[in-house]
């Protein structure tokens, strides 16, 4: 029987660990048509009516950014906490709750200058994202208390909040009975630079900043270390519930943060389904950029491009859309399990009478 | 009050098959967040089985083998190829979300065939049936309910009465210690982890084919997480499961309980409560620190033989 020895490897040059997880990402493409061959379309139609959706035209182009946007700030946020081996999929739950504070101040502060007003809104957001990431974060600190399922049901909590404001006490008296909060006024939103809002600018200043944090700062160190070993991060005498405690806070805050550009920029109020899944996707896309700032921008791009593709597809082709969401889990599959391939050697040893195979 | 607590065994009933097979899965060492796609995917596929052939037993071999496969893929993920069992659980909740939601979107709105309905019709046990409170509470309900309670019975006379349940606690506690003592740790972890899964698609079927008896779109709504939380609450043992879904499940339909009895409260807030109650659960069992109610000592992480 041919017996198989898996050897970890040290050092794979870059440039063959970049092969391996192209290649894994071409089996994903390949694997996702197969399953939309399967379920009855015609995936050589599908693939390019995606790409043609997302990048076809100037204002497809600019759809495709502006899902960009909210998709790289909120990966930026996850990422933080991904460092720190702190599982927040709270993501979603942050977003909105960053979108309801900056709704407060659009809708009940008047007379400030634009910027003012603006810089305020942005504030409240990341105080607001900031709190919401920092109730689990407290409790993991102090008492050890599963971060996953917290920071998770802290998301269904906030959309249940934000929908009772919606439908009760912030309900706009001018929207004739459908349950919608007033649009903002035009002080509290984003001004646009090249056809698109400046949330672009945010982003991108966003992701130096982010880079510059987790390698070139003695906090953004202590992240990396708590997340590699807890115990190397006791002996080396750090205060891993105060680094816990900033990094969630950071993270949180972003997560606000995207949920302000989104209320002010795209939805121009506060609205239940604002965070539209960003928070869910960021965890996908913050792992394949490998917790690396500069990487997420451009996996956000492709994310990007596969969601505005996705919906174009379902408006043009009428092909549900939820094929985006299935291609982005099939996606990283691939890459999860290609990392294998990366860290391990793997040999066959010829014929074995005496041992076992290993499995 | 007989009827409340009857409409919560029902409630309860996908909280229940989720949280049992999640707790098989955590036996065995693996740390499976995708209970709420695998959910997904089983309500959706034993949804289409269900409707496409009108057989209930096929919708719950279809529920059961999409379970099964999605497990399959994170069992391959996390133990052949060693990935990272967080992300991988949250992959596979995306993906079967994604996936239920594609499958379904020529089923939304269609009603399951009365051949099914006839199935999953309430039965009324003979003498169990007639016992005052209790009879009226337990035994009034579809065969699903009873395959239930037979689940959980079964088991927990597995984990604690026979030698292979005392080898799944083994592989879960140390599969460096169990693969010294000749226990095929590998076959364990797969075949709980597929059980598991099978299992978590059958709560999905439960509430696509008895309790909705209609496709709608993400039908499973956060359940899947509920039931992960739940493991931990029942500290990993399949009779405290068994109260925990049924409180749960209570939980769940006190609104319209409420609202009937009168008592105006925004329904908002009452949908709030489960989610609330699921963190007051972790925040309340992560204070206890007997000794059997402790997670699996090699949870969430991956056995490499060659580095034992």
């Amino acid at each position: 029987m041919t017996r198989f020895n898996i050897v970890k490897r040290d050092d794979l040059p870059k440039k063959r660990e970049w092969f391996i997880r192209t290649l894994a990402i071409l089996f994903s493409i390949v694997s996702a048509g197969l399953v939309i061959w399967i379920l009855g379309f015609n995936p050589m139609e599908v693939f390019p009516g995606m790409v043609k959706g997302a990048l076809g035209t100037e204002i497809r182009l600019t759809q495709t950014i502006l899902k960009a946007i909210p998709l790289i700030v909120t990966s930026l946020g996850i990422l933080v906490a991904f460092k720190m081996n702190f599982w927040n999929i709270g993501g979603e739950g942050q977003i909105l709750m960053g979108a309801l504070a900056a709704a407060y101040v659009a809708l009940n502060i008047e007379g400030l200058p634009r910027l003012v007003t603006l810089l305020l809104m942005m504030v409240a957001a990341m105080i607001a994202g900031g709190i919401w990431a920092f109730i689990p974060a407290f409790f993991k600190a102090r008492m050890g208390v599963n971060e996953t399922i917290f920071t998770l049901m802290l998301n269904y909590i906030a959309i249940k909040f934000v929908t009772y404001l919606q439908y009760g006490p912030w309900k706009s008296p001018e929207s004739q009975g459908f349950p919608k909060v007033a649009t903002f006024p035009d002080n509290a939103i984003l001004p646009k630079l090249f056809g698109i809002h400046i949330g672009w600018i945010i982003a991108l200043v966003l992701v130096v900043l982010v880079y510059i944090f987790i390698n070139h700062t003695k906090k953004g160190f202590e992240i990396r270390v708590v997340g590699e070993s807890k115990e190397t991060a006791r002996y080396a005498g750090m205060n891993i519930s105060s680094v816990i405690i900033i990094a969630m806070l950071i993270s949180g805050g972003l997560c606000g943060l995207t949920g302000m550009i989104q209320a002010s920029a795209v939805e121009k109020t506060l609205t239940a389904s604002l965070s539209g899944g960003y928070g869910f996707t960021a965890i996908i896309t913050a792992w394949l950029a490998r917790l690396n700032a500069i990487a997420v921008l451009f996996v956000c791009f492709a994310f990007a491009i596969l969601l505005q593709g996705g919906s174009y597809i379902q408006v043009s082709m009428q092909i549900p859309a939820a094929v985006a969401d299935m291609m982005q889990g099939i996606i990283l599959f691939f890459v999860l399990g290609s990392e294998f391939f990366i860290q391990y050697k793997i040999s066959a040893v010829g014929r074995n009478t005496t041992q076992k195979e290993v499995a | 009050m007989e009827g409340f607590l009857a409409a919560t065994v029902i409630a309860g009933m996908p909280l229940l098959f989720a949280t049992t097979g999640e707790v098989i899965t955590e036996k065995s060492g693996l740390l499976n967040l995708g209970v709420e796609g695998l959910m997904l995917m089983g309500a959706i596929m034993g949804f289409v089985a269900g409707y496409e052939t009108g057989n209930p037993w096929m919708g719950l071999l279809g529920a059961m083998l999409a379970g099964a496969v999605g497990s399959l893929i994170f069992a391959f993920l996390t133990i052949t190829l060693r990935a990272n069992q967080v992300v991988t659980g949250l992959t596979l909740t995306i993906f079967g979300t994604g996936f239920a939601s594609f499958m379904g979107k020529s089923y939304v709105g269609l009603v399951v065939p009365q051949m099914i309905k006839d199935f999953f019709v309430k039965i009324h046990v003979p003498l169990l049936g007639d016992i005052p409170f209790i009879g009226p509470v337990f035994f009034r309900h579809d065969v699903f309910v009873y395959f239930g309670y037979f689940l959980v019975v079964a088991v927990a006379l597995y984990f604690y009465r026979t030698k292979r349940g005392l080898n799944l606690k083994a592989v879960g506690e140390s599969a460096a210690s169990a693969d010294a003592s000749g226990i095929n740790v590998m076959v364990y972890k797969y075949l709980h982890t597929c059980i598991g899964g099978a299992l978590c698609g059958l709560g999905g079927a439960y509430m696509s084919l008895v309790m909705m008896s209609v496709w709608v779109e993400n039908v499973v709504a956060g359940r899947g997480w509920i039931a992960v939380a739940l493991v931990i609450f029942a500290s990993w043992n399949p009779i405290k499961a068994f109260i925990g879904a049924f409180l749960f499940g209570g939980l769940s339909i006190l609104g319209f309980r409420l609202q009937s009895m009168g008592i105006h409260i925004s329904q908002y807030w009452v949908d709030m409560l489960p989610y609330a109650a699921t963190i007051a659960v972790i925040i309340l069992s992560s204070r206890k620190n007997k000794k059997e109610n402790q997670p699996p000592s090699d949870l969430g992480k991956a056995y490499f033989r060659e580095e034992r």
